[in-house]
């Protein structure tokens, strides 16, 4: 079977673009991508795309052009990005194609997502009494978590405060200015233990990637950029999810473990081997769980990796470098492939500021969302 | 004064009121809250006394719809208890102060207002407080 390569990539900008729709951001990350790509969409033999709340996908043809390609629309939470690139990746690495796309984009309003219960198959009460907020899910995962393996809010405020500076050398993110611990820890307390400085906030933006045969990729003279591996996986029992009324009392692994441990498979490589990695961080305490869960470090040792500053750029494991979604904000949409984008430009040494020193050779990246679905990258240069 | 529960089948409401629970008929597994397929689910009332599993505090209003909550808003703490041999609930917590929550402390069920409607009615919903009898 064919390697599969990322030969494009467009991004665009993450935040709040008032004049932009969501799917006009959509179209600005796809003609930046086959134009990183040198194509022409009459190229793009087939696509997959969606966003959460901004519209179709396959809608774009409108703009881009009628070339009659097989366009399927993917809307699968907040894994949408990292299913559209998984069905990219499969149609190439199949063989049945040799050059394709994935987009993501979209456009949230301002404030907490607020979903209603009956979307969820909840009764109506479970909203009434006030329990129909992911934040409080956020919280009380994160609560649990560092009771039983001694996690500080001193390291949240150090993910957030990573976050804003690595997010300040990012041109695609949305929060550009560093914020100091103190300032962090002492910030409103949105849902206890995390503060508004430690959670992401909903926002707009587009991602777009080119993935290409190895045939078709030295024909375009880049192959820089290897797909090692691309996994999507759903909850298994006993994991503990958003909008939950019960659990059960035996507890399981969640679905970020599987996914992770199936990308690794796929890549034959393990977390050891990884140089660089954007982890979901919907929340700062996200970003600690899900460097154990992702298998970077045993459950308890964030304290002592990020006193030590090894995920910040420059670290052992730099994790991410761009910011994350603490300060590019939380487009549904797009997030799985932002962090896909951001590899790319490091295993390409083109990150400038926030450049990982020593030419990083692997690159991980990991999406968690609602109902409980995971999605993980690998990269490989 | 009226009152009334927010829904007729999460709880018992009497002076030792329960949580209803449902166990498949087929597979045994309990969920909460019973499920309206009754073909499926056989009624199951959940054991009153727990321990507090995880918990936060909602300082925020969430927004309305869906919250239904007392008007003005006040801050209050949600957690997740754990009954003995059945299931971790999601629950409201009441009487019990913000710096008091923690992880393992005994709890028990109680029926509480959550709000009066313009008609005057007191609407009821399930919580959890610190157990009677159990230092804080």
């Amino acid at each position: 079977m064919s390697d599969v390569y990322i030969v494009g990539v467009g991004i665009h900008p993450f935040g709040r673009t008032e004049q932009r729709s969501g799917r006009q951001q959509g179209e600005f990350a796809i003609r930046a991508a086959l134009g990183d790509a040198g194509v022409e969409w009459p190229d793009i033999q087939f696509a997959y795309g969606g966003s959460d709340s901004a519209g179709s996908a396959d809608t774009l043809v409108e703009q881009l052009g009628l070339t009659g390609l097989q366009f399927i629309n993917v809307a699968n939470g907040c894994a949408t990005g990292g299913s559209a690139l998984a069905g990219v990746y499969a149609g190439v690495k199949s063989q049945q194609f040799d050059l394709g796309l994935a987009v993501g984009f979209d456009k949230h309003p301002r404030g907490a997502f607020d979903p209603l219960p009956a979307q969820y198959g909840l009764p109506a009460w479970y909203g009434e009494v006030g329990l129909m907020l992911t934040t409080q899910f956020f919280a009380m995962k994160l609560r649990r978590y560092m009771d039983q393996f001694g996690i500080t809010p001193l390291a949240l405020a150090r993910v957030s405060e990573k976050a804003f500076e690595n997010g300040a050398r990012a041109e695609h993110a949305w929060r550009r200015t560093p914020v100091d611990i103190d300032t962090i820890l002492n910030a409103q307390m949105i849902n206890d233990p995390l503060t508004k400085y430690m959670f992401c906030s909903p926002a707009e933006g587009a991602v777009s990637l080119v993935l290409a045969s190895e045939k078709r990729a030295r024909e375009l003279g880049r192959t820089q950029v290897r797909l090692k591996a691309a996994a999507m996986r759903t909850r298994p029992p006993g994991s503990f999810e958003v909008f939950a009324p019960y659990l059960d009392l035996e507890r399981g692994h969640s679905a970020t473990v599987i996914a992770s441990r199936a990308a690794f498979e796929m890549a034959g490589i393990g977390p050891e081997d990884i140089d660089v990695a954007q982890l979901q961080d919907t929340e700062s305490g996200a970003e600690v769980m899900h460097m154990a869960e992702n298998g970077f470090c045993r459950d308890g040792e964030q304290e002592a990796w990020l006193a030590e500053g090894r995920t910040r750029i420059g670290g052992p494991l730099p994790i991410n470098t761009d910011g994350g979604c603490l300060a590019c904000g939380e487009p549904i949409g797009a997030s799985g492939l932002r962090q896909v984008y951001e590899n790319v430009v490091q295993l390409r040494g083109l990150g400038g500021a926030r450049q990982v020193p020593g030419k990083p050779q692997t690159a991980y990246s990991h999406v968690y969302g609602a109902p409980g679905v995971s999605a993980v990258v690998i990269l490989e240069r | 004064m009226k009152r009334r529960p927010i829904d007729p089948g999460v709880f018992t409401d009497d002076a030792e009121p329960r949580l209803v629970a449902g166990r498949h008929r087929v597979n045994g597994r309990l969920v909460f809250p019973l499920p309206s397929d009754a073909e499926s689910y056989v009624p199951e009332l959940l054991p009153r006394n727990g321990r507090l599993w995880s918990y936060t505090v909602q300082r925020f209003a969430p927004k309305s719809p869906p919250y239904a909550g007392p008007q003005p808003f006040a801050p209050f703490a949600v957690g997740y208890v754990e009954l003995p041999g059945a299931l971790i609930v999601e629950a409201p917590l009441t009487d019990v102060a913000f710096t008091e929550l923690a992880i393992g402390m005994p709890v028990e069920l109680a029926i509480v207002p959550l709000r009066t409607d313009p008609d005057g009615t007191v609407v009821t919903t399930y919580a959890f407080r610190p157990a009677a009898g159990s230092t804080p």
